[in-house]
């Protein structure tokens, strides 16, 4: 839905948190990177404008500049106004009056609405058990009203008949005497499609709204909307007074700005949303999903938050740089173990993780977990720096003395050397250029065992470039160009494609 | 220019501009009442809301200031509320800027200057339709997202060439929406276009088939193919319309001659996508903007010039079936620019 705004979003904030402290430049900066992704993703200027002062003030009153993790603070203020202007909490459609309820569908030509009219229909009927008529008062486009009669066939919902000659208020009245004497519980009204600087036809909509005395009047909008959502949405709320929006197309690959500019400018409620074109493709509208969506998917902001914040990029840049070489000893195992803990352990990376949950499992069942990478890590802790980089002077009486130091068996300490030993080998092939399959055996390695469902291809390397690390356009502070087979493989902020790639088998045959 | 293309210009400006007004006839705005009228009077009267915000927005930037770098930041606000995106409001603005600098300008200068950048973009894609008499049926496919406006099109261009004595067919390609076929045969009765059709969920592409072998059957000139409305990442969808495409090429291998896509002004960022994605799949050969009577004023096209060059043929401007215009890129980057398409023949 708004991936491209939270691909923005991302690099925007990937940014950001890779400095150490922000200054108020920086703030100012970010705040204009927003502005032009919130431009570019449809959100009207004046929202945008007040979105960006809204952040900027809380930003400042909190301190931001200051804070230990100002980057942190910038996103979760992001955030907060993000979901406070899309509205806290979703709001059902109301029922609560006295039967029959009248629903009130209005919208520009070719919004939807007349589809959305049947999915609420069906909805209410199969969901709310209630009795539902449907009554078409387009009179206008061609075939509008036989349109809701076949849908309402399709659903099976009635619909009311059609006589031919009537005005929109004359069927209104109808249809609500109709549902009156038929003991209708919900009466759902389809209006024409109408521009909202038409007056006439907008008078036309509040004589409509007078005598149905509908109980809620719902403005059926394309989520893909430009800059002109927030004239069409304050007309239609001034002439008729909306209770909610419903945005339709929402399953398309626009950036939904609307969604936020018609939330703004009206202060009425996105009730549902239209997510495709069958008769169930109606969704509630969550507010704090979107604006997690809007901010990154599967959450992707907190991961960059929290990998930025405890990565030292330019160790990460040196530890691509060694392992480009095809160089990867015990201490840069333990360097990546560290992050790996930092980072919130592995099951911490995983939750993070679009896509993951499943490998999630097998990573939980293979015993690989956070005590391991905890275990691991003291073993390597115990060894002397010479022998880190050198794991070949670790002959028995060696071994004895790290397993003693770090609280480890003898085998425990063998199984790490064996595992890095694998991995070190893998990290040769790379840096002589040889791939393909590696990545599954390193799966294999760290006993995850092959077959795993894995992220796809796509959504790693999206991920990747959300990260922003290891890009050659990459923010100050990344390396510049990292080796193509590096780069080829997706891999973790810092983490340079060792340890977490080789617990994926990306190698995977395409 | 004669008086009465005169008039008949200016009632489609009144329209584009006052789309507030309910509309009896469009020649029904008295142009004489009008000459009478300032520049400023009838821009401030006719003019929709959005261009008079842009108007407003302009005077507020350049009244009595000097053109420095907040006030042409301010000017890309004026454009980016017309929905030309990022990248399109920055190049005019600078264009706008450039040997400007710091000096004096007056707020109607700029206009003029915003209104000769954007025809500047918009002047090479400003195409019209041209129909090959020499392929019969020339024939057109019409595709485009759900509700953008693809059938009323349709119904406009029926009228528009059945009035030049052409004999059209349509064809109810949409067997997707309820009632689609039904609201096309609507049209076709009324502007006495016969219209083929198949069932109600009938193979979209063996329609298209099926309609050409009729309309040369028929030794139509025109042929105008209707499509069910699609988004463009819907792929299984953009696979059928890549199917009928190849089936049309069955029936007449050079079918389609021309393939519209149409676009709703009220779009925003997303018309690059779909401008994108149907160019791919179809092979548009030419755009119509549809809706351009409410208050959007459909920047994205100067974007769309920018990137893909494609020629834009029409413009729709209400519901009727008459409410088609020649897409005219001095009249559109007006409209954008707050001005009236008289003031500068005047100066
Ligand atoms: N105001 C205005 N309305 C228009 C214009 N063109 C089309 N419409 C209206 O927009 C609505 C949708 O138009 P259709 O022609 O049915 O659109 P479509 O693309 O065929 O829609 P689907 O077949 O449902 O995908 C109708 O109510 C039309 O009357 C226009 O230029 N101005
Ligand atoms: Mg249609």
């Amino acid at each position: 839905m708004f991936e491209s705004l939270s691909d923005k979003l991302s690099g925007i904030f990937d940014k950001l948190t890779k400095r150490g402290a922000l200054s108020e430049a920086d703030v100012n900066e970010a705040l204009r990177e927003i502005r032009r992704a919130l431009l570019e993703a449809d959100v009207a200027l004046d929202v945008v404008r007040s979105f960006t002062d809204k952040v900027r003030d809380r930003a400042i009153g909190a301190g931001v500049i200051k804070s230990v993790t100002p980057g942190q603070m910038v996103v979760k203020i992001v955030n907060d106004v993000l979901i406070e202007t899309l509205g806290q909490e979703a709001q059902p459609i109301d029922l609560a009056a006295a039967p029959p309820v009248a629903i009130m569908m209005v919208g520009l030509q070719g919004a939807g609405k007349t589809t959305t009219t049947a999915k609420i229909a069906k909805r209410l009927k199969e969901r709310h058990g209630k009795r539902t008529l449907m009554a078409s008062l387009d009179v206008k486009r061609p075939a509008a009203q036989e349109q809701l009669a076949v849908l309402g066939r399709q659903v099976e919902v009635d619909t009311l008949p059609i006589v031919a000659g009537q005005t929109p208020v004359q069927i209104a009245k109808r249809a609500m005497e109709a549902a009156r004497l038929q003991g209708f519980d919900v009466v759902l009204l389809d209006t024409a499609g109408r521009t909202h600087i038409d007056e006439p036809l907008m008078a036309e909509m509040a004589e409509i709204k007078t005598s149905a005395k509908p109980h809620e009047i719902l403005l059926v909008a394309d989520a893909l909307t430009g800059q002109d959502a927030v004239n069409l949405a304050s007309n239609f709320d001034e002439q008729v007074g909306l209770t909610g929006i419903v945005l339709t197309r929402m399953d398309g690959d626009g950036r939904g700005g609307a969604a936020l500019s018609m939330r703004y400018v009206t202060g009425k409620p996105i009730k549902l949303i239209g997510v495709g074109e069958k008769m169930d493709a109606l969704d509630e509208f969550s507010p704090t999903r979107i604006a997690n969506r809007i901010l990154g998917m599967g959450d992707i902001v907190a991961l960059v938050e929290k990998a930025a914040a405890a990565i030292d990029a330019e160790q990460a840049r040196k530890a691509a740089e060694r392992m480009a070489k095809g160089k990867f000893d015990l201490q840069d195992l333990c360097d990546q173990l560290a992050q790996v803990e930092k980072i919130g352990g592995l099951g911490g990376i995983m939750g993070l993780l679009p896509g993951v949950g499943k490998m999630k499992d097998q990573i939980a069942a293979s015993g690989f977990d956070d005590r391991m990478v905890k275990r691991q890590r003291a073993i390597i802790l115990s060894m002397t720096p010479k022998e880190r980089r050198n794991p070949d002077l670790l002959k028995a009486s060696r071994k004895k003395r790290i397993a003693a130091g770090s609280g480890a068996k003898v085998e425990e300490v063998n199984k790490l050397l064996k595992q890095h030993r694998q991995m070190a080998d893998l990290m040769k092939s790379f840096g002589t250029g040889k791939r393909g399959g590696m990545m599954g055996k390193a799966a294999q390695m760290m006993g995850l065992g092959p077959g795993m469902q894995m992220p796809s291809q796509e959504e790693l390397q999206k991920l990747q470039e959300k990260l922003g690390v290891q890009q050659p356009k990459g923010p100050p502070g990344i390396p510049a160009a990292p080796p193509p087979d590096l780069l080829s493989k997706p891999s973790l902020p810092g983490l340079g494609g060792g340890l977490l790639s080789g617990l994926n088998p990306f190698g995977k045959k395409k | 220019m004669s008086q009465e293309a005169e008039g008949k210009k200016r009632g489609m400006f009144s329209r584009l501009f006052g789309g507030g007004q309910s509309e009896p006839a469009p020649e029904a705005a008295p142009p004489a009442e009008e000459e009478g009228r300032s520049w400023w009077s009838r821009l401030s009267g006719g003019l929709s809301r959005t261009s008079q915000a842009i108007t407003q927005g302009v005077a507020d930037v350049f009244t009595k200031r000097k053109l420095d770098a907040l006030t042409l930041e301010e000017l890309e606000d004026v454009l980016l509320r017309a929905d030309l995106g990022v990248g399109a409001a920055t190049r005019i603005t600078e264009a706008v800027g450039k040997a400007r600098y710091e000096r004096d300008i007056d707020p109607e200068e700029v206009r003029e200057i915003l209104a000769r950048e954007v025809e500047r973009a918009l002047a090479p894609v400003a195409e019209p339709l041209v129909v090959d008499d020499s392929k019969k049926p020339f024939i057109i496919l019409v595709v485009g997202v759900n509700g953008s406006g693809k059938t009323t099109t349709i119904a406009k261009l029926a009228a528009k060439w059945t009035g030049e004595g052409k004999s059209v067919v349509l064809a109810a390609g949409d067997t997707f929406r309820a009632a689609a076929v039904e609201q096309l045969k609507v049209w076709g009765a009324r502007l006495g276009a016969e219209v083929v059709s198949g069932a109600e969920g009938a193979d979209a592409a063996g329609l298209a088939f099926d309609a050409i072998k009729r309309a040369k059957e028929q030794g139509a000139d025109i042929l105008l193919m209707d499509t069910a409305g699609r988004l463009q990442n819907r792929a299984e969808l953009m696979a059928e319309l890549e199917k009928i495409v190849r089936v049309m090429k069955k029936a007449e291998a050079e079918a389609p001659h021309a393939v519209l896509l149409v676009l709703d002004a009220t779009v925003g960022q997303n018309a690059l996508q779909q401008v994108d994605v149907f160019e791919r799949v179809a092979g548009v050969t030419g755009l119509v903007m549809t809706k351009l009577d409410g208050t959007a004023r459909g920047g994205i096209l100067v974007a769309i010039a920018e990137t893909y060059g494609l020629p834009i043929h029409f413009i729709g401007v209400g519901e009727s079936a008459e409410d088609l215009e020649p897409f005219a890129a001095r009249d559109f980057a007006r409209a954008i620019a707050g001005l009236d398409e008289t003031s500068e023949a005047e100066s």
